[in-house]
C-alpha cells in the first residue's frame, strides 16, 4: 500500500482555501460594493503569493537542511498558475467581456497589462510541463533550464503590480523584496564556486 | 496592513435601497443583472443606518462644549429637514445603493483599501467645525458647520460620480451650488483660482503616513468653475448629513470632474491668483491634470477611460463626456485644447 503523504493532503487543502473563502463571500453577497474588482484583486493577490513561496521553496530546504522541502513545490508552483488562470480570466471575461480588439489594444498600450500576461505567459509551459513525465521526456538538465521562467515571472507580477497600484506601494514593494531575495539567492549561489558554504 | 482579501466583511452596514425607487422594480432589475450583485433590503435607508456607526458618542460627549450639543446636524448620518429638490439633479439615473457610496471609498486618510474609511473613520471627529474663506476676498472670515448648514436652502441633488479608476455612482447629494459661499466673502478682482484644503490630523487619520500621496488634500477650481451652479458644497447625502468616510462635515461635488477632484472634509477655502497646487498632480503630473474633466477620449496613462463599471451592474458602460454634464459645462473649456488641459 503506497505511504499517505499527509503533508501534500494538507498542502493541497490549504491552498484551496482561497478559492473557498472567495465562494463563501460569493454566497453571502460579501464582495464588496464593486465585485469583479474585488475577485481580480483577490485572485491577483493570492497568484503572486504562490510565487513568492514558490521560488522560497529552494532557499529554504537549503538554509534550513530540509532537502524534503522539494516534495511541495510542483503543487505550490501548480496553485501560483491555478489563481493566475483565475485571474487572467477575471480580466478575460469580466473586465473585457473577451473583447479580443479590446485586449490587444490593452496588452500593448498598457505597461501593467503588459507585464500580468508577460507573467501569465511565462507560467504557462511551466505547469504544462510540470508532470514526471515531462521532465523524463525532456531531460533534467533542459527542464530545468525551463522552469527558470519562473524568475521572469516573478519579476513580471512584481512589476504588474507595482505598476497598477496608485499611490500606496507598500505591498508591492514587499513582494518586490522577496522576490529579490529569492533570486538574490540564487545569484549569490551561482557566483560561488562548486562545493563552497 | 489590510490587503485585498483580507479585509473583515464590514456587517454592521446592512444594504437597502433608497426611499423614493420602486422595492420591487429595483429588485427585480438587481436580481437579474447577476447574482453576484446583492439584494436591497426592504428597509429604507433612513430607518437602517445606525448612527452609533458613524459616530461613537461617548467621544462626542467627552470632547465637545455643551453648546454644540444643542446643534443636531452637527452628527454625522442626522436627518435633515425640509430638503428641496435641485432643479440640477439628473433624470432617470437609478441611485446607488446607500451602503455601496458608504463603504466603498477613496479617502487615503483613513487607509488606502476602500473598505478602510468606513470602518476607520468610524470616530472621525466633525464637531466644532469651522471652514476659513480667505485669500483675495473683500471679507475674509471662518464660517461655523452652523452657519454653512445655513447660507442657502440645502436641497437634493442626484448626481453622477465617475472616479477616475474607472467605476461609478449615482448619489443624492444634499447642499446648494458653492457659489453661495464665495459670494458671502466676496472675490477680489485678483482671485483666479479657489484653493481647497481638507482636514489633515495625524492623530486621527495615522494611516496617512502610508497614503503616497502628500497631505493635507488639496485641490482647486477655476474661478468659473467653482462659481459654476453645478459645483455644490455639500453637507450630506441620502437624506442625512455626510458619514465621515464620504467626506463630513462639509465637501465639494463638482460632476463633470473626476472624483478626486471632489474634496472631501474641507477646512480651508482660499481664493488666489495663480492656479493652485493639486494633491495628484503633485504625486503624478502626468497621471492626473488640474482640470481632470470625465473625458472618454483621453485615457489616464495606465488605464482606458472610454468605460466604466456603475457599481451594482455587471457590464460596462460608455463614459460620457464631462460624465453627461457637457450641456451645462462645455462652454467653460471653449476653446481648450482637453487632451492638453486634462
Amino acid at each position: 500500500m503506497p505511504r499517505i503523504r499527509w503533508g501534500k493532503i494538507l498542502l493541497f487543502a490549504a491552498c484551496l482555501g482561497p478559492v473557498f473563502r472567495l465562494g463563501w463571500r460569493a454566497w453571502n453577497r460579501n464582495l464588496t460594493a464593486n465585485p469583479i474588482e474585488f475577485i481580480t484583486h483577490f485572485t491577483g493577490d493570492w497568484t503572486i503569493r504562490l510565487i513568492v513561496a514558490a521560488l522560497a521553496v529552494t532557499p529554504l530546504r537549503e538554509l534550513l537542511r530540509l532537502p524534503s522541502l522539494i516534495r511541495y513545490r510542483r503543487m505550490v508552483g501548480l496553485f501560483a498558475f491555478f489563481y493566475g488562470s483565475l485571474h487572467f480570466l477575471t480580466y478575460l471575461w469580466l473586465d473585457k467581456f473577451f473583447d479580443l480588439h479590446d485586449i490587444v489594444k490593452d496588452v500593448g498600450k498598457r505597461p501593467f497589462i503588459t507585464a500580468g500576461f508577460t507573467a501569465f505567459v511565462c507560467m504557462l509551459p511551466l505547469a504544462v510541463t510540470s508532470t514526471a513525465g515531462w521532465i523524463r521526456r525532456m531531460g533534467g538538465k533542459r527542464w530545468r533550464k525551463l522552469h527558470r521562467l519562473v524568475y521572469a515571472a516573478a519579476v513580471a507580477a512584481v512589476a504588474h503590480y507595482y505598476w497598477l497600484v496608485k499611490s500606496d506601494i507598500r505591498l508591492p514593494v514587499l513582494y518586490g523584496t522577496l522576490v529579490a531575495l529569492e533570486l538574490g539567492y540564487r545569484m549569490l549561489k551561482a557566483a560561488m564556486p562548486r562545493g563552497a558554504a | 496592513m489590510a490587503g485585498w482579501g483580507t479585509f473583515p466583511p464590514n456587517n454592521r452596514l446592512k444594504p437597502h435601497n433608497y426611499a423614493s425607487s420602486g422595492i420591487k422594480k429595483l429588485r427585480s432589475i438587481v436580481e437579474n443583472i447577476d447574482m453576484l450583485i446583492r439584494k436591497p433590503g426592504d428597509i429604507p435607508y433612513s430607518e437602517v443606518t445606525p448612527k452609533s456607526v458613524y459616530f461613537n458618542r461617548r467621544a462626542f460627549l467627552a470632547g465637545v462644549p455643551a453648546a454644540f450639543l444643542t446643534s443636531r446636524l452637527a452628527r454625522a448620518g442626522a436627518k435633515l429637514p425640509n430638503l428641496g429638490k435641485s432643479p440640477l439633479s439628473v433624470a432617470g439615473e437609478k441611485i446607488t445603493p446607500y451602503n455601496d457610496v458608504a463603504t466603498y471609498n477613496n479617502f487615503y486618510e483613513f487607509g488606502t483599501d476602500k473598505s478602510e474609511p468606513s470602518v476607520l473613520a468610524r470616530n472621525f471627529k466633525t464637531s466644532p467645525w469651522t471652514v476659513s474663506v480667505e485669500g483675495n476676498v473683500a471679507k475674509p472670515r471662518k464660517f461655523g458647520m452652523d452657519e454653512i448648514l445655513k447660507l442657502a436652502p440645502i436641497e437634493e441633488r442626484v448626481c453622477r460620480h465617475r472616479c477616475v479608476e474607472a467605476w461609478s455612482i449615482v448619489v443624492p447629494w444634499a447642499g446648494y451650488s458653492l457659489s453661495a459661499l464665495l459670494k458671502q466673502v466676496e472675490p477680489t478682482s485678483k482671485a483666479k483660482y479657489v484653493a481647497f484644503e481638507s482636514y489633515y490630523d495625524e492623530k486621527q487619520m495615522p494611516e496617512g503616513r502610508h497614503a503616497g500621496i502628500p497631505l493635507p488634500y488639496v485641490e482647486g477650481l477655476r474661478l468659473d468653475e467653482a462659481m459654476h451652479p453645478l459645483a455644490m458644497l455639500c453637507v450630506g447625502m441620502y437624506g442625512e448629513t455626510l458619514p465621515p468616510q464620504d467626506g463630513a462635515p462639509v465637501r465639494l461635488v463638482a460632476p463633470w470632474k473626476y472624483g478626486f477632484k471632489s474634496i472631501k472634509s474641507i477646512v480651508k477655502v482660499r481664493l488666489v491668483e495663480n492656479q493652485p497646487p493639486t494633491t495628484w498632480n503633485i504625486s503624478n503630473a502626468r497621471e492626473y491634470g488640474f482640470y481632470s474633466n470625465v473625458n472618454p477620449a483621453v485615457d489616464h496613462p495606465r488605464w482606458s477611460q472610454a468605460k466604466e463599471r456603475r457599481l451594482g451592474e455587471f457590464g460596462k458602460r460608455d463614459t460620457l463626456m464631462f460624465n453627461g454634464y457637457g450641456s451645462q459645462v462645455a462652454g467653460l473649456y471653449a476653446g481648450m485644447d482637453l487632451k492638453r488641459y486634462y
